[in-house]
């Protein structure tokens, strides 16, 4: 078995409003996976029903080999989610927040757990620091580090570096890379198409309730017949891939 | 998942808001001003034209006070869980490992606490307004298991505001008829002073047995058949507002 998710035929609506009909997805173990698509696409929800969040209306889905439906206390035990929006404990320090991740995935060394994660995201000097306090973009480091404790085998990143500044960014680009080196599946939406080229050895594109293409970077610049430049060759990138494939309206089906 | 596992997280949660609780203290005392308020109003201004047959008329109040500060109390346990749904830590929480009655578990042990720490504060004013009871070790533990039983009931049922409210407003609201209630019993005033209908509601409703069961435990007179139908009342009350709460924790599930 080496998909660490695996996904047929997925479908969701609200009312009769079909968000999501007929999604296939596969993501290999220790790949990250990029999936892309305009506002309103359906990727939160998407991360959301393989996340036990939500249930799917039908079809299937597996993650880290368990039935997201039929096993879900499995699957939460193999995953990690970074919701959209900072899901954090206002209340509570960002080392407690940390603290009380590590004892709820009942790690014993929880004190060194936290102190890594907060050096690693920059926190230190926030660390003993009411989170109502921190900024938006330190609230988002907090929330992708709460979501690395305990070093799950597949993680959910829905668009995890919306609201940060470059080195942020980067901070959070290099863990993924190392996540994904040391075996971590990621599954990871985003709005930066940068991001994706950056991060994803696979790139998803989401649109009217389906994959309509799928595949590595080269895989999709294919899709497009190279533009000849002053006789250079340029190869397209992939904001001309995305828009030419979702047509530059660039609205989901609505 | 098996019980120790969720006895572990309840206990993790039930640290956590505690924490919460105790970094804002104004909400117990808040919680205690208001009855405190209303005990000095009753007994120092209208006190004097009320007879309750011989009785320190503090004495014949505290009961029904007490219910009041367990009524208002409870509305901060509405308002923690309704902070932790909006601020997304309520999903965090769902697509972890984690039991799934522990967090409403953790709130609910935290209200217990937080209410009984402010009825404390409350009996504490009334015996300076000279409040006495001779009641004996197991009259008193019984006070405390009607009053555990009643601040239970009302967090079950303050739970399914704070899951459902979509404003802040909105999760308060539900506690005001709880607070009016006991002014319709024998907790002011007995109800044989009251208007035929008026007395009818007072004497079938829970407030006035409970009031009639705590205050006959305190002031040493036998308890009679009030104390059962006190902590019937109670124990009805909890089931129907445990299933309504676990019901709509399931639905939001979904
Ligand atoms: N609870 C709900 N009730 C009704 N419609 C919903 C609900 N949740 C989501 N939708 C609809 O489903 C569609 C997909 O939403 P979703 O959040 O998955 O999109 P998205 O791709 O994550 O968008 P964004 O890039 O803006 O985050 C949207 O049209 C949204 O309005
Ligand atoms: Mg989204």
């Amino acid at each position: 078995m080496t998909s660490a998710i695996a996904v047929a035929g997925l479908r969701k609506s609200y009312g009769d409003h079909a968000v999501l009909d007929g999604v296939d997805l596969d993501v290999p173990r220790g790949t990250v996976l990029a999936l892309l698509g305009s506002n309103g696409a359906g990727k939160t929800t998407v991360v959301r029903i393989l996340s036990t969040l939500l249930r799917a209306d039908g079809g299937t889905a597996t993650v880290n080999g368990f039935d997201v439906a039929g096993q879900p206390e499995q699957v939460r035990g193999s995953i990690s989610l970074t919701g959209q929006f900072a899901a954090v404990d206002q209340v509570l320090t960002g080392r407690e927040n940390l603290v009380l991740m590590a004892r709820l995935r009942h790690l014993d060394d929880a004190g060194r757990v936290a102190g890594d994660l907060l050096t690693r995201f920059d926190l230190t000097d926030a660390a003993d620091r009411r989170v109502a306090t921190y900024s938006g973009g330190m609230r988002r480091r907090l929330d992708i580090a709460m979501s690395l404790v305990g070093d799950p085998p597949v993680l959910f990143l829905d668009e995890p570096t919306t609201g940060l500044d470059p080195q942020s960014r980067t901070a959070v680009w290099a863990t993924v890379r190392e996540l994904a080196g040391s075996g971590t599946t990621v599954l990871l939406t985003t709005q930066y198409l940068d991001e994706a080229e950056q991060l994803a050895d696979r790139i998803a594109i989401l649109h009217r309730g389906r994959i309509i293409v799928e595949g590595t970077l080269a895989e999709l610049r294919r899709l497009l017949p190279p533009a000849t430049v002053e006789h250079v060759e340029k190869q397209s990138t992939l904001e001309e891939v995305f828009l030419a494939v979702v047509g530059s309206g660039g609205q989901a089906g609505r | 998942m098996s019980a120790g596992h969720a006895v572990r997280d309840t206990r993790r949660l039930v640290g956590r808001s505690l924490r919460h609780v105790l970094r804002s203290p104004d909400t117990i005392i808040t919680t205690a001003v208001t009855p405190i308020a209303m005990l000095l109003l009753f007994v120092y201004v209208l006190g004097g034209a009320i007879d309750v047959g011989g009785a320190e008329y503090v004495t014949y109040l505290l009961p029904g006070i007490l219910l009041i500060t367990v009524a208002s109390g409870v509305a901060y346990t509405a308002f923690r869980l309704f902070t932790d749904v909006s601020t997304g830590i309520v999903e965090r929480f769902r697509s972890m490992a984690i039991a799934r009655s522990a967090l409403l578990w953790g709130h609910v042990v935290t209200s217990v606490v937080a209410n009984l720490v402010s009825v404390v504060l409350v009996v504490l004013v009334a015996l300076l307004m000279g409040f006495r009871s001779g009641a004996g070790v197991l009259a008193w533990l019984a006070v405390a298991g009607i009053l555990v039983l009643f601040t239970l009931a009302l967090t079950w049922l303050a739970v399914v505001p704070g899951l459902t409210a979509t404003t802040v407003d909105g999760v308060s609201g539900f506690s005001y008829p709880l607070v009016f209630l006991p002014f319709v019993s024998s907790a002011f005033v007995p109800t044989e002073s009251m208007p035929g209908p008026v007395r009818w509601f007072a004497e079938h409703q829970p407030v006035t047995s409970i009031v009639d069961a705590l205050r006959a435990l305190l002031t040493e007179q036998p308890v009679g058949s009030a104390g059962w139908t006190a902590v019937a009342w109670c124990l009805g009350l909890l089931v129907v507002a445990y299933v309504w709460a676990v019901r709509t924790y399931r639905r939001t599930v979904s």
